[in-house]
């Protein structure tokens, strides 16, 4: 069957079973917009770019499933950018297609032309400029695969008008064709069995889970490993929903705003066990003083997350569920009820706590209201900031693919886009966006998208009049010189902002508000922005310093 | 140390700006860089001269490989290798000191491609250590221009 370029991509698209693309039209993205017309697919339009690439990557991590967004050339594919590189720090599987000028004019500075192969080459696992149209079908192909194998990560596809115009026998390819690209699924034995001894000579193992439990899906095999083997779970920002944080094992998050006891834990511990997470800096705080004790098992689907930061004992390269399978199967328990009494103890001491006396809304509070109100069955998007950390640290995740956040880009505006497309993905979801008036207002212009589309996202706006994180570490670093990060009643109405949007405002200044609020967000079937005003200089803790070792936290035991 | 760092790659446009990009992203300067077409023309081999501290040149080379478009990295220092360079020098030369820098080629496995009045030029196919012998020996003359391919390396 002979098609034209535009065609082949949609046809394309189909074959992949892409339900949806988020996207913006330009000059020359005409003809697939012309071809969208007879909604093949189902096209939905975002009022920015970068709206549209993190609705996709919120659609991928609610799902699983690739995220498609397009965008046209130049500003269009720019504005990609920085949804393109959040999706490439988390491991996101999405496709980016962006329009191009005709090939003949490409380097010639044409109108609306950026050279986005080359811009995003550090941010995408692999991009294409389609320079064939007889080369577009095996490159989508290809694209969809790269995307979501292996680590997932974002694929960019360049297409020049004048491919889309041109004509081509349309085959879809059964197989990708790549040599060089064959990632590891199974895990080495050998490795497997060295790890299963160190786990049962072991005296305080701890299970320290990222990311990659919930890429993979091995969600019922850790259950499973911790459960039997009597071993206690911290989780990454990333990995929240990949345990069950309401089980007695749970000791919620690491790092620098993770619990008081998940730090001492992992400071403490004789064999951590490392699962689809990467030790990131926010994580193991100084790096000479992290787990002096420990041996380290690092179960990773990337060779280059082996040993990148720390010295890794037992490397075991590949896909989590397998090898957390064989695990199960093969380890012998280690007897840890010594262990486990002294991480009680630590709990005891140092629980995650907030003083909630004034008559002042606390955004912890909030966050509270909102697990009790979703029974912890909601999916929660976040900005970046406090809000983020408050939403990781005072909601209970008991779900893989609940938690929506850009942990390693730190994206602000993340939040509300990432939500459309979790709602999209799951219609039959609740769904909050937890946000700061800070992030909110950086892709605000999503309203639109989310109220035309019929869209019930709860924006929880905990409002502080400030961008709070930064000037938490004013206050903590900087002898309290609050530069440019306070608006004095420079905030916009919220409420008004919803309204004119045509979504439900709902301004909340009482504690005893909070809940019906809530409430109420829930049962309305359109898009609402919960306008929280809460106290101002708040604090983000426990809190580990910056460059300080892991354990060394503020104001966090009792 | 300095590392010499073989890789294959699918012959494909973008690639060489794929794999420099990993170096120049850490700030790693590049001594030398030479391409071409394998015995297979749709692989071509890239190797890379780069000095460097290990730790951050072993993430580079886990880097490489997970680069969709890249075969092999194989970094020749850990592993027996012959290399060798092409390099063409122009000597400025004049009367006095003709026979002095024709006798030092001569005695150099190098050889004189040009000779003329007032220059001549050079070239040399070796390693490391024979090109570092005549660069000193013709340090004391004028050397004009002088060009070099980069080193190539075969595993024995």
């Amino acid at each position: 069957m002979r098609l034209k370029g535009a065609n082949i991509l949609v046809e394309s698209l189909k074959k992949e079973g892409v339900e949806i693309i988020f996207g913006y039209p330009g000059g020359v993205l005409l003809p697939i917009f012309d071809v969208l017309y007879r909604k093949p697919i189902r096209f939905m339009l975002t009022r920015h770019e970068q709206g549209a690439a993190h609705a996709a990557d919120g659609y991928a991590r609610a799902t699983g499933k690739v995220g498609v967004c397009l965008a046209t050339s130049g500003p269009g594919a720019t504005n990609l950018v920085t949804g393109i590189a959040t999706a490439y720090m988390d491991s996101v599987p999405m496709v980016a297609i962006t329009g191009q000028v005709k090939t003949n004019l490409i380097g010639s500075d044409a109108f609306q032309e950026a050279d986005i192969t080359g811009i995003t080459r550090p941010i995408t696992k692999h991009n294409y400029l389609v320079k064939d149209v007889n080369e577009l079908a095996g490159i989508v192909k290809e694209a969809f695969h790269i995307a979501n194998s292996g680590r997932p990560g974002p694929v960019l596809i360049d297409l020049p008008v004048d491919v889309t115009l041109a004509e081509a026998e349309f085959d879809y390819p059964i197989h990708p064709d790549i040599r060089s690209y064959k990632p590891t699924y199974e895990g080495h034995l050998g490795q497997i069995k060295k790890a299963a001894k160190a786990i049962k000579d072991s005296h305080k193992p701890l299970i320290y889970a990222g990311g990659g439990i919930i890429i993979s899906g091995a969600e019922k095999e850790l259950f499973k490993f911790a459960k039997k083997y009597r071993i206690p779970v911290t989780t990454t920002l990333l990995g929240l929903g990949g345990f069950p944080e309401t089980d007695p094992l749970s000791l919620k998050m690491l790092g620098m705003h993770g619990t008081v006891y998940a730090n001492h834990a992992i400071m403490e511990s004789d064999l951590i066990i490392a699962i689809g997470s990467r030790f990131d800096d926010r994580v193991t705080g100084k790096l000479d003083e992290f787990s002096p004790h420990a041996k380290i098992i690092h179960i990773d689907i990337d060779p280059s997350s082996i040993s990148k930061n720390v010295y890794v004992d037992i490397p075991i390269v590949g896909d989590a569920k397998n090898i957390m399978k064989k695990l199960n199967e093969i380890v012998k328990g280690p007897d840890t009820s010594k262990w486990l009494a002294q991480i009680d103890e630590w709990k005891r001491k140092g629980p995650l706590r907030y003083d909630d006396n004034s008559g002042i809304i606390k955004p912890q509070y909030v966050v509270e209201q909102i697990y009790e109100a979703t029974k912890g069955d909601a999916i929660i998007a976040t900005e970046v900031g406090q809000n983020q950390m408050w939403a990781a640290q005072f909601y209970k995740y008991t779900k893989p693919r609940s938690f929506l956040s850009s942990g390693g880009l730190g994206t602000m505006g993340y939040g509300l886009p990432a939500a459309i497309g979790a709602q999209v993905a799951k219609p039959e979801k609740i769904v909050f966006d937890i946000a700061g008036d800070g992030s909110i207002q950086m892709n605000i212009q999503e309203l639109a998208t989310a109220v035309t589309n019929r869209l019930p996202i709860n924006i929880a706006v905990l409002n502080n009049s400030c961008l709070g994180m930064v000037r938490q570490w004013q206050e903590l670093f900087y002898g309290k010189r609050y530069s440019h990060t306070c608006f004095n009643k420079m905030c916009p109405d919220f409420v008004k902002i919803a309204q004119a949007y045509g979504a439900v405002g709902i301004r909340v200044t009482k504690k005893e508000e909070v809940r019906p609020a809530i409430k109420k967000a829930i049962a309305t079937k359109n898009t609402v922005i919960l306008d929280f005003i809460v106290e101002n200089e708040e604090n983000v803790f426990p809190m580990v310093p910056a460059g300080e070792a892991i354990n060394r936290m503020i104001g966090g035991m009792a | 140390m300095k590392h010499i760092i073989s890789v294959l790659v699918e012959n494909k446009f973008g690639v060489l700006a794929r794999v420099s990009g990993l170096f120049s992203a850490r700030g790693f300067n590049i001594s030398s860089l030479a391409v071409g077409e394998t015995e297979d023309p749709a692989i071509s081999r890239m190797t890379i001269i780069v000095k460097g501290d290990d730790k951050i040149l072993e993430q580079v080379k886990k880097q490489l490989n997970k680069l969709i478009d890249v075969i092999i990295v194989k970094d020749y220092i850990e592993k027996e290798h012959i290399d060798r360079e092409l390099i063409l020098f122009k000597v400025n030369i004049n009367k006095q000191n003709r026979d002095k820098v024709i006798k030092i080629v001569e005695e150099s496995p190098a050889h004189a491609l040009k000779i003329r009045t007032d220059s001549i030029i050079v070239e040399i196919v070796e390693g490391q250590d024979e090109i570092d012998k005549l660069l000193n020996a013709l340090k004391r003359f004028e050397i004009k221009e002088m060009v070099r391919t980069g080193r190539i390396a075969m595993e024995l």
